[in-house]
């Protein structure tokens, strides 16, 4: 089944992507660094050329020819994000301009939620040590704000989360949420979140999941997984900067108050009182990133086409597809002298991050992009994590589907010229 | 591998890389500083030791890459046994080479820093090599913390 499934990725699906044919420094790109940010089909680009060519408008507010044809291809979008995240219905998918706001859309929530949805002084936050800043920081400032407290989930040395530890947490913190990521954007760990999910709800915990690495490279249904809250950064999706995705169970989105107030977020506003609009436009005050929405519906129009109108084909494709290059990328690099793998969960996403013994990672990145390989180095917004390895930061390598065997094998020759110069 | 490249790593470079010299601190400061670049996580820490506005002694310790570490090293060469006046001048001088080579500058001799002139031609690096110099100009003016943002 999967070599089967594989074959619907071979190196002519490069050709969908302009910017793969650039050269750097003389050379080929070789585009390692998708962890950070992918790069863009030309059924995507085209579709944003249409939009912004044929059909710019605002949405939700014109009777005219335009904003009919805008508000189609915005709720056209909303239901393709549907389909990508397996939620039972589009009101569920709220936009946003990213990942990031996404959680501090449900963190601010918390701060001004009433009942179960209202943080207190000492209620419990748990987050992993493997988190983005983006996932610790809205928490820290919802616990400033109200009294309760972040605590971390510890992590093993293989960058997995000790699961014994996390269950000790939920029956003596007792949090009111759990708040992890599902892939590791540092260390490549797919996390067990369903097992998880399950077990915060057993102690009655609300969970949100930070999908931004997992959108890319994992099949996702949240109605299976049963996550209360799930967020996507769109960019990384083959989709446009500026957009992201808050999915939340129906009930939960329709208890949290509004995060911001404007426009179309309104039922009724008067001086005496303001009623709001239903979910998902109580939580989209303004005009929305209209363009970015729809390519972003675009591209899972397209990921959609690749898996011949199945996403699960697609994604069987895709993960069968970057757990090639992830595995032979691990291999070559372990067996460089003074290279050491950070991060060696036994389940894995596409990201290789690893340290050499004399080379710094920014000694390392500036020396391969003068090979053509854009990586990225540094710490991956993830301090506490650096803190955990004890070191400042990392190299590394992260791929989608438009990357081959033959970019590992640039990887590998360029991390030996750093070898030999540093040696 | 291209020149540029080789122009950045050149041997003196990572030569003061593998072995930095005046790493450690001196016992009792008359002036330290702690320097933090906390896009990179690059962390230097300048101990030094004045004595009739004379620079006697001065150590660094720290986690850096090759540039920030080398900068340093050499950092700590070029201003030992010179007056603080002077230690400023070569900071200017030194900022000037690496941000905007076509400025007149004080024509202050560089010597041996010259080798970080490459370093004009990465302009993400360009803080790796000045941040050792920043947390030196604050150590002289009295102030502990220094972040290059």
């Amino acid at each position: 089944m999967q070599t089967v499934d594989r074959k619907l990725i071979d190196a002519a699906i490069r050709d969908q992507f302009p910017i793969l044919a650039t050269k750097v420094h003389g050379k080929p790109l070789t585009y390692l660094d998708n962890a950070a940010t992918s790069q863009k089909p030309r059924f995507v680009i085209d579709a944003l050329d249409r939009y912004w060519t044929g059909q710019n408008s605002n949405v939700h507010r014109g009777v005219h020819y335009l904003s009919q044809l805008a508000t189609l291809e915005f709720d056209n979008a909303r239901e393709s994000v549907r389909r990508l995240l397996g939620a039972a219905e589009a009101d569920e998918v709220v936009f946003t301009k990213g990942c990031t706001e996404g959680i501090n859309l449900v963190a601010s929530g918390l701060v001004h939620g009433s009942g179960d949805l209202r943080l207190g002084a000492g209620d419990a936050i748990l987050v992993s040590t493997q988190e983005h800043h983006s996932n610790i920081v809205p928490w820290q400032l919802a616990a400033e704000r109200t009294g309760a407290r972040v605590i971390p989930i510890p992590i093993t040395d293989d960058g997995e989360i000790q699961l014994d530890a996390y269950l000790d947490l939920l029956k003596t913190a007792r949090p009111k949420l759990v708040a992890v990521k599902h892939v590791c954007n540092a260390l490549g760990t797919i996390n067990p979140i369903k097992w998880m999910i399950e077990q915060a709800h057993a102690y009655g915990a609300l969970v949100l999941i930070d999908g931004a690495q997992a959108g890319p490279h994992l099949r996702i249904n949240v109605q299976d997984l049963d996550a209360d809250f799930y967020t996507l950064s769109c960019h990384k999706i083959y989709a446009p900067t500026g957009v992201g995705v808050l999915y939340g169970k129906r009930p939960l989105l329709e208890s949290l108050p509004p995060y911001q107030g404007g426009g179309d977020m309104i039922r009724t506003v008067s001086f005496e009182g303001t009623t709001y609009a239903g979910i998902p436009a109580k939580f989209e005050a303004g005009t929305p990133n209209i363009a970015g929405a729809i390519g972003l519906g675009k591209s899972v129009e397209w990921l959609e086409q690749l898996g011949g109108g199945s996403l699960d084909s697609a994604f069987s494709a895709i993960e069968a597809h970057e757990a090639a290059l992830r595995s032979e990328a691990e291999a070559i690099l372990a067996a460089i002298p003074g290279v050491r793998i950070v991060g060696t969960a036994r389940d894995k996403a596409g990201i290789v991050s690893f340290t050499m013994e004399s080379a710094h990672p920014h000694d390392i990145g500036t020396i391969l992009d003068s090979e053509g390989i854009a990586i990225r180095a540094g710490h991956h917004c993830c301090m506490p994590l650096m803190t955990r390895f004890g070191i400042p930061a990392t190299a590394r390598a992260s791929f989608a589907l438009y990357n081959t065997m033959e970019e590992v094998e640039r990887l590998e020759s360029a991390v030996r010229k750093v070898q030999e110069m540093f040696a | 591998m291209n020149d540029d490249l080789r122009e950045l790593y050149q041997e003196v470079i990572l030569d003061h890389n593998k072995r930095p010299r005046n790493r450690g601190r001196i016992e009792v400061p008359t002036a330290e500083a702690d320097g933090h670049n906390p896009l990179c996580g690059d962390q230097v820490h300048v101990t030094l030791h004045t004595k009739d506005g004379l620079i006697d002694a001065i150590a660094f310790e720290g986690q850096g890459c090759a540039i920030s570490t080398a900068s340093a090293s050499l950092m700590t060469e070029a201003v030992k046994g010179k007056t603080v006046e002077e230690a400023e001048a070569i900071f200017r001088e030194f900022q000037s080479m690496v941000t905007s080579p076509d400025d007149a500058g004080e024509h202050v001799d560089l010597g041996s820093l010259v080798a970080l002139a490459g370093v004009r031609e990465f302009p993400v690096r360009i803080k790796c090599a000045t941040l050792p110099w920043h947390t030196l100009h604050a150590a002289l003016a009295g102030e502990r913390k220094v972040s290059t943002e």
